[in-house]
């Protein structure tokens, strides 16, 4: 167990940099999560990390020691595939010893091992059996199994709930983070579903182009994104195009003129706003912003309801209101008053965007 | 209407499939009934049945000598291209370079090339380098071998590669993050990932090579001769029921080794 340190990391094919000097420091016994969209180096980052794909510039070290020239069998992480990549043509028990038997345990030791590893996961009686023969939940634990028994510097997940099923899903996350609150161990997981990071990370790295936007915890990325790709990233968010025109006041292309924080500067930008922060009907009036507007369009989503708003020919919002049994559910064409506090302005210079 | 035409259109496929299976049979069939008639000119119906023709084989030194070297030959030739075909399947199908598409074409032309075509290139390289080098080369085990390794290539690399291309790398590299090196991540589960691949391979390749006439004719040496030319000789002179028999232990052979290899490998998936 050791804390993980990237340093400026880098891969490169030809002219196409695909991981852009990635610099992180993965504490020891954190949950840390890549989170972005497909292409967005993620992945690449994972397996310079594992040791498959030789950096093009930078350093790895776990605790104190260098390991960006080790092969990967020599680099002690426990990795976890998408695929479970399990060994087809052996048992579940001779696939959790594999790493054991790689490290020259002794025979006597081996057993207890395996047997402790699969009672982790559930698996204790599933020794004997093949691959072929447990449900995908069950091949996964396995694969966890088997990278849990070598007692890992670090444990790297590539995408480990992809191929589950929704309801699974679910259920093997919080196992798994579970797990890895039990044996406090240095974990790296990848992954594009914001949902599954947010439920897993102690903290969380937002990547994108190759580049990290945000690292942070939940509340970080969701109250204080650090550009417009993270705030449109990460949770939901309407976008209003226009201009910060004084410190305070926020233009929009559609011609509303908003309060938004003071701290915001000056010049072109885009004001995000989370559904939820919207208030509707009477209520809004008493808020720094305060707009009329026709609702364009209303989506169920059972415990909620969004309304979509639309402000004048150019802007339009979407509220987010608990969906009540008090009959104030509004429909299609009805004139609604929305309205927000200037605090609720999230406001990116356009350039960043 | 509907449910008219598919059982007809059934019937037809049945019935085409039925009829090339039996065309396909038939000399299977006829060279079995061949092997048992008691007369020494095969003339229908026979006028009676008789084993003799399997003692004659035993008695006949050109077919023993034949069975022999051939099977020396196919099994060498075997091993030497499966030792050849997996590395070189192994870059085919998992590094990217120029010229990987020629290659894999290359691999194949054995195939393509008529037996005999082949057999004359050989004999006349074998001479040349005999000459240039003094090694006795043309007409030796050694000469047969090279040359019969040469067609059983485009078999072994046609089948590992395709089990390969099947195989999830995934698992290899968590071989390799578990402990094991990239020889031991090969020997322990690349390698039992393919072998359905690789036992297929060496089947065809030593039925190609078991069974290949043309080629043999140019490089075996005085002495040595392979079954299928001693088959070739014997029925210049005679055409009696004694090769029908060497052709029923030939079938045997060859349909022993493929049920054999089925137990362990199921054929019907790999090719």
């Amino acid at each position: 167990m050791a804390s993980l340190t990237l340093d400026g990391l880098t891969k490169s094919y030809g002219d196409v940099a695909v991981v852009k000097s990635v610099s992180l420091e993965v504490r020891d016994g954190e949950f840390l999560v890549l989170l972005g969209p497909s292409g967005c180096g993620k992945t690449t980052t994972l397996r310079m990390i594992a040791g498959f794909v030789p950096p093009s510039g930078g350093s790895i070290r776990i605790g104190d020691q260098d390991i960006t020239r080790l092969p990967p069998w020599k680099r002690n992480a426990g990795l976890v595939f998408q695929s479970y990549a399990l060994f087809p043509h052996m048992t579940v028990a001779q696939n959790v010893a594999f790493g054991l038997e790689m490290r020259k345990a002794a025979r006597s030791e081996v057993g207890p091992r395996v047997a402790e590893a699969l009672r982790l996961v559930r698996l204790d009686g599933y020794g004997e059996r093949y691959p072929r023969q447990l449900s995908g939940g069950q091949q996964q634990r396995v694969a966890l199994a088997r990278a849990l028994v070598i007692r890992p510097d670090v444990l790297l997940l590539d995408e480990p709930l992809s191929n589950l099923d929704a309801k699974l899903r679910l259920q093997v996350r919080l196992e798994i983070r579970a797990l890895q609150q039990q044996t406090g161990l240095t974990t790296v997981m990848v992954t594009h579903d914001q949902e599954e990071a947010l439920t897993m990370a102690d903290r969380l790295v937002v990547m994108s182009d190759g580049a990290v936007r945000q690292v942070g915890t939940q509340s970080d990325l969701y109250e204080r994104p650090a550009d417009l790709f993270v705030a449109d990233f990460v949770g939901r968010s309407t976008m209003i195009a226009g201009t910060v025109t004084a410190p305070g006041t926020f233009r929009s292309d559609g011609g509303l003129v908003l309060t938004c924080p003071a701290s915001a500067p000056l010049g072109p930008a885009t004001l995000a706003l989370r559904p939820e922060r919207l208030t509707m009907g009477l209520a809004a009036r008493d808020l720094d912003n305060h707009v009329p507007g026709t609702a364009s369009f209303v989506s169920y989503l059972g415990a909620m309801l969004d309304v979509h708003v639309r402000l004048n020919g150019t802007d339009h919002v979407v509220v987010q209101i608990p969906n009540k049994a008090d009959g104030l559910a509004p429909a299609v064409g009805d004139t609604i008053e929305v309205g927000w506090p200037a605090s609720a302005c999230l406001v990116f210079p356009r350039e960043a965007a | 209407m509907m449910a008219d035409g598919r059982f007809a259109g059934r019937v037809a496929l049945h019935g085409v499939a039925y009829l090339t299976l039996g065309f396909i049979l038939m000399p299977l069939v006829f060279v079995t009934w061949l092997a048992f008639f008691a007369q020494e000119i095969p003339s229908f119906p026979p006028e009676g049945y008789s084993l003799k023709w399997f003692g004659a084989i035993a008695n006949n030194r050109n077919f023993v000598t034949g069975l022999w070297t051939s099977m020396q030959v196919a099994i060498a030739a075997t091993m030497i291209g499966l030792v050849l075909a997996v590395p070189a399947s192994l870059i085919l199908a998992r590094r990217q370079f120029t010229g990987n598409a020629a290659m894999s074409q290359f691999l194949l032309l054995p195939l393509v090339v008529p037996g005999v075509v082949m057999g004359t290139a050989i004999y006349v390289f074998q001479i040349e380098t005999e000459i240039a080098t003094g090694l006795p080369i043309l007409g030796s085990l050694g000469g047969l071998i090279a040359g019969h390794t040469l067609i059983v290539i485009p078999w072994t690399v046609r089948l590992v590669t395709a089990s390969l291309a099947g195989l999830d790398r995934a698992a290899e590299e968590a071989a390799q993050s578990l402990g094991a090196n990239q020889w031991t991540t090969f020997f322990r589960v690349t390698l039992p990932a393919i072998r359905p691949g690789v036992v297929a391979g060496a089947l065809f390749g030593f039925v190609t090579s078991f069974g290949n006439l043309e080629m043999s004719l140019f490089l075996v040496g005085p002495g040595r001769i392979t079954l299928p030319i001693a088959i070739l000789q014997y029925l210049e002179w005679k055409i009696d029921p004694t090769v029908a028999a060497v052709s029923v232990l030939q079938i045997l052979l060859i349909a022993g080794a493929m049920i054999i290899t089925d137990r362990y490998v199921k054929l019907a998936r790999v090719v």
